[in-house]
């Protein structure tokens, strides 16, 4: 596939080069080769995608069309789609078709993006290398053997295979940057109440958080434009003024002050991404940063205090999923509490009763101060870490997990082995600050390595500006995945 | 043994919101099952909940009306359980920070004043309906009434008869009612009292272990509800017994509470602060706004009716029922100047007619200026309390006003003594063994005589005069 970034693509539309139905065509044509190998998408309806791309074409011809108008984008099966199935990527929902459409899903209309589909996901975004979807495992575009990372593993296999030009993804303690990292491509998760979260099926409400996810960080600046804004319909959703992502791209990075906490370069750390990112490192100084080590002590903490408090939030979420209203119910049952007990038990995979039981367990009586006041506390600490460590950094550089891609099925019979790839992504859920994955590198099996900026609250123009420069000095980002068939 | 009771109420108020407390549907009542119901409510997957500000300022004037404490910053929690009417397996509520916390309500209990103290009040969202008719044994959901508000008001255990939870219930009532959080209609729900119930050893100091009656939706079912729950409970430990935690239902037609569950099957609810919403935060200049536009509460119209009226602290807490009796009284009382007669028409004559023919304050057919003028021309001599029930059928049937109905009708009382002399001497003429019994001792001839007379002038003789003219020639 050429090279194609957002930007690219945008000009040949602008330019009549090409139509969106056209480009839409042959996103689909990709799809429809690749998709069986790959499993990136749980649904694709070519009829309704190329619709959708006749209506930005006829926007065009109108003169309405904007920046994006007719470049097509991939949704995680996370965000309500009116009219398509969406399924979380859970048989709780397999049979669901969303009767509106997500906060996010209404903003890429209206800017008039059609849809390719909706991408894999771990169920209900529990899990961190898409194996928990009940529409089965999602490879890696890399090496098939191996995991895509997740929970937006679908979206990130789907944009390093070129399926798609971008994908949406939501990121709850990495779920964005872990299978951006693992896949080889950007991916951003906003600062909390940025991205309305009106429509996107919860997990946990507190840490919940969409972003963009496409080879580039100037394809990711663009897909924010369009992504963020107040919605009146999520109450934390923020009232800011908007903001233009990509206005600081160009800026370069003397003076910049990288902050590298001693806690992600320590023990656990695979050395082929620790050399990686040590590289990366050199590059933004031969740019023109500095850099300052700085400590996360709490960090730590991070794991166990988000297995109380995603789960507590998510077993609560996960509630309205009993077979009354909507969605998978048992088909034989006795009684009222045996169609909620047989419902449940059968449409929910292990992962997701796993948390559900860890969330209600935290939440019970006699043990809520113990488990869920304490870990709410030790979240504070967190966040106070990071706002000590602004005080001497611009942005903060490590490694995005500690290690590369895993081999299907090497880690699903470890929850905790499993939950550790998230150690470097959860804090800054936790503490509510922007954070993204970017290419820097592939290990000695030819996977890649991610890089993890976290900044400041509100600073994803910096963290899009330092990306965006790095980007610019190499090329691990438009490095293609070979031999796909 | 002597036995206490002691009872504590919780009452679920419908707020009196247009839009749901989290989404924007209606909360009209009586619609067509699920036609209110939005994607929030039905609890689709992605929703969140939007906080109706109108509901915190209903909560907000209820904390004022009762002298509460307001959280300035309160909080809401999720209470988790499955039941298919309670759509996200949670209900949005208020646990550890209430808005509403403290605050008293004085009652009038057999002539006595009783202030009863409030434990808090919180706001949260109602659940749907479990119809179970017309179903051929499967379970109907309708979901117009889940997500509309409510604010719950908790009492201190402070009671300590079925009379006085009553007298509570009723002021509670008649406060949500007046300060307009709350239309009161308690056959259509929106003023839902559950009582908790226990009885110890007189003199004892620790409670006994309650029982819980759920959902109470008349006066007369709570009186009945919680006479049945003494004498039973009174009973159960008389005979050696023991009363186990329970929340029971009172059944209207036995006139009996039942075990509904036990507290082995209390649900574990795991209440959390919900993330999807922030912690409400008022600030000073909403809450002064607020009380600004509250209207004169009903204490304090009890203490300036007995001051301006000279009513009776009894009279005052009636005529303060409700505000439209309460104007009606003082559009009376002013338009007469008698306080004290308008009192006794309005409680009295116009409450019974009212009664008779069901009707509420607000649609009855004699307006307050109308009793008002009837009343002027009671003080004035004009008419006789007889004379004057006669004008009132006139009004009633809309036959005018006061004084055209006294002059169509020839109501007026006889002025002139010339007249009613003549008729006195006539009656006296005829009912001689009258006379003689009256003359010999007997007082009741004299009422008898004066009987003749009013009877004679067909009622419009002024008995003070006909009393006095009497005694003159029989004396």
């Amino acid at each position: 596939m050429p090279e194609t970034s957002l930007s690219a693509l945008a000009a040949q539309l602008a330019g009549k080069q090409i139509s969106s139905r056209e480009l839409a065509r042959q996103y689909l044509d990709r799809i429809a080769a690749l998709n069986p190998s790959l499993n990136a998408f749980i649904t694709v309806n070519a009829e309704k995608s190329l619709a959708e791309a006749a209506a930005a074409d006829a926007l065009r011809a109108a003169g309405k069309a904007g920046p994006l108008t007719g470049v097509p984008i991939a949704h995680k099966d996370i965000f309500c789609t009116e009219g398509w199935l969406t399924t979380c990527g859970s048989k709780m929902l397999h049979n669901f078709v969303a009767p509106y459409d997500a906060h996010v899903i209404q903003r890429f209309k209206a800017a008039g993006m059609p849809s390719l589909g909706k991408t894999n996901m771990d169920e209900f975004a529990m899990g961190s290398s898409n194996e928990t979807s009940y529409f089965g495992a999602v490879k890696n575009p890399w090496n098939t053997a191996y995991v895509p990372g997740g929970s937006s593993g679908g979206a990130a296999a789907c944009v390093a295979a070129r399926m798609a030009p971008a994908a949406t993804g939501t990121d709850t303690g990495g779920s964005i940057r872990q299978p951006a990292a693992l896949c080889g491509i950007t991916g951003l998760k906003p600062t909390y109440g940025l991205v309305s979260r009106y429509g996107m099926i919860a997990f946990a409400s507190s840490l919940d958080q969409a972003g963009p996810m496409a080879p580039s960080a100037e394809d990711c600046a663009l897909l924010l434009n369009v992504m963020t804004g107040f919605d009146p319909n999520d109450s934390t959703s923020l009232d800011r003024e908007k903001e233009d992502y990509t206005r600081d791209l160009e800026k370069p990075l003397s003076g910049l002050r990288v902050g590298l906490p001693r806690e992600f370069f320590a023990e656990g750390l695979n050395s082929e991404v620790a050399a990686a990112v040590e590289a990366a490192v050199t590059e933004m100084k031969r740019l023109g940063a500095t850099t300052v080590e700085i400590s996360l002590a709490n960090s730590g903490l991070a794991i166990p205090v988000y297995y109380v408090l995603a789960p507590a939030e998510a077993s609560s979420n996960l509630s309205r999923f009993d077979g009354v209203r909507y969605g998978y119910r048992a088909p034989e049952y006795s009684s009222l509490d045996d169609m909620y007990c047989k419902t449940r038990a059968q449409g929910f995979g292990a992962e997701v009763k796993r948390r559900i039981m860890i969330g209600a367990y935290v939440l019970s009586h006699g043990y809520y101060d113990a488990y869920y006041l304490q870990a709410q506390k030790i979240r504070r600490l967190i966040a106070g870490d990071f706002i000590e460590a602004f005080k001497t950094c611009d942005v903060i550089l490590g490694p995005t997990a500690p290690g590369t891609a895993f081999k299907l099925g090497e880690k699903s019979g470890d929850p905790v082995e499993m939950y550790l790839n998230d150690l470097y992504t959860i804090p800054a859920n936790l503490a509510g600050l922007p954070g993204m994955s970017l290419p820097c590198g592939f290990d000695s099996r030819g996977l890649p390595i991610g890089l993890q900026l976290v900044g400041n609250y509100f600073s994803e123009a910096k963290m899009l500006n330092v990306a965006h420069q790095y980007q610019r000095a190499t090329d691990w980002h438009s490095r293609q995945p070979e031999g796909l068939k | 043994m002597k036995w206490e009771t002691v009872i504590g109420l919780e009452v679920h108020t419908q707020l009196a919101t247009k839009s749901k407390i989290f989404s924007g549907s209606s909360t009209a009542f009586g619609a067509a099952p699920n036609t209110q119901a939005s994607a929030v409510d039905i609890a689709l997957p992605g929703v969140l909940p939007v906080l109706n500000k109108g509901a915190v300022e209903c909560a907000i004037k209820f904390g004022l009306a009762i002298g509460a404490t307001l959280n300035r910053v309160n909080v809401f929690d999720r209470k988790n359980y499955f039941y298919p009417d309670l759509p996200k397996g949670y209900q949005i509520s208020q646990l550890a920070k209430p808005i509403v916390e403290g605050g008293a309500l004085t009652v009038h209990v057999d002539g006595t004043e009783r202030v009863i103290h409030l434990t808090r009040a919180h706001m949260e969202e109602d659940a749907g309906k479990s119809l179970h008719e017309d179903f051929h044994g499967m379970t109907g959901i309708d979901l117009n009434r889940a997500g509309t508000p409510l604010l719950e008001i908790v009492s201190e255990p402070e009671m300590r008869s079925s009379a006085e939870a009553v007298a509570y219930a009723r002021a509670l009532h008649t406060l949500v009612t007046w300060i307009g959080i709350c239309d009161g209609n308690m056959q259509e729900g929106s003023f839902r009292v559950d009582a908790n119930v226990s009885v110890r050893p007189l003199g004892q100091q620790e409670f006994g272990t309650r029982r819980e009656i759920k959902n109470l939706n008349s006066f007369k079912f709570l009186q009945q509800a919680i006479d049945y729950e003494v004498r039973w409970q009174i009973e159960t430990l008389e005979d050696g017994g023991r009363i186990e935690q329970a929340t029971v239902l009172f059944d209207p037609d036995t006139g009996e509470t039942r075990m509904m569950r036990s507290k082995e099957d209390a649900h574990d609810y795991r209440y959390f602060p919900d993330p999807d919403l922030l912690p409400v935060r008022l600030d000073e200049d909403w809450i002064e706004s607020v009380r600004a536009a509250l209207p004169e509460l009903p204490t304090a119209m009890q203490a300036r009716f007995r001051n301006d009226y000279g009513v009776s602290a009894y009279d005052a807490a009636v005529l303060t029922g409700s505000r439209a009796l309460a104007k009606y009284f003082e559009t009376a009382a002013r338009a007469c100047g008698q306080g004290k007669l308008a009192a006794n028409w309005v409680m009295g004559e116009l409450s019974a007619a009212l009664n008779k023919a069901d009707l509420g304050i607000e649609h009855s057919p004699v307006s307050a200026a109308q009793l008002g003028a009837l009343i002027a021309r009671i003080h004035d001599g004009t008419l006789s309390g007889k004379l004057a029930k006669q004008v009132f059928e006139g009004l009633w049937e809309g036959a005018g006003e006061v004084d055209a109905i006294i002059e169509a009708r020839g109501l007026k009382q006889m002025s002139d003594s010339g007249e009613l002399e003549k008729i006195i001497d006539d009656v006296l003429a005829a009912n001689p063994k009258s006379v003689e019994e009256f003359r010999s001792g007997k007082e009741k001839a004299f009422n008898a005589l004066v009987g003749q007379v009013m009877k004679v002038s067909k009622g419009k003789a002024n008995p003070t005069q006909v009393n006095d003219l009497l005694k003159k020639k029989l004396g």
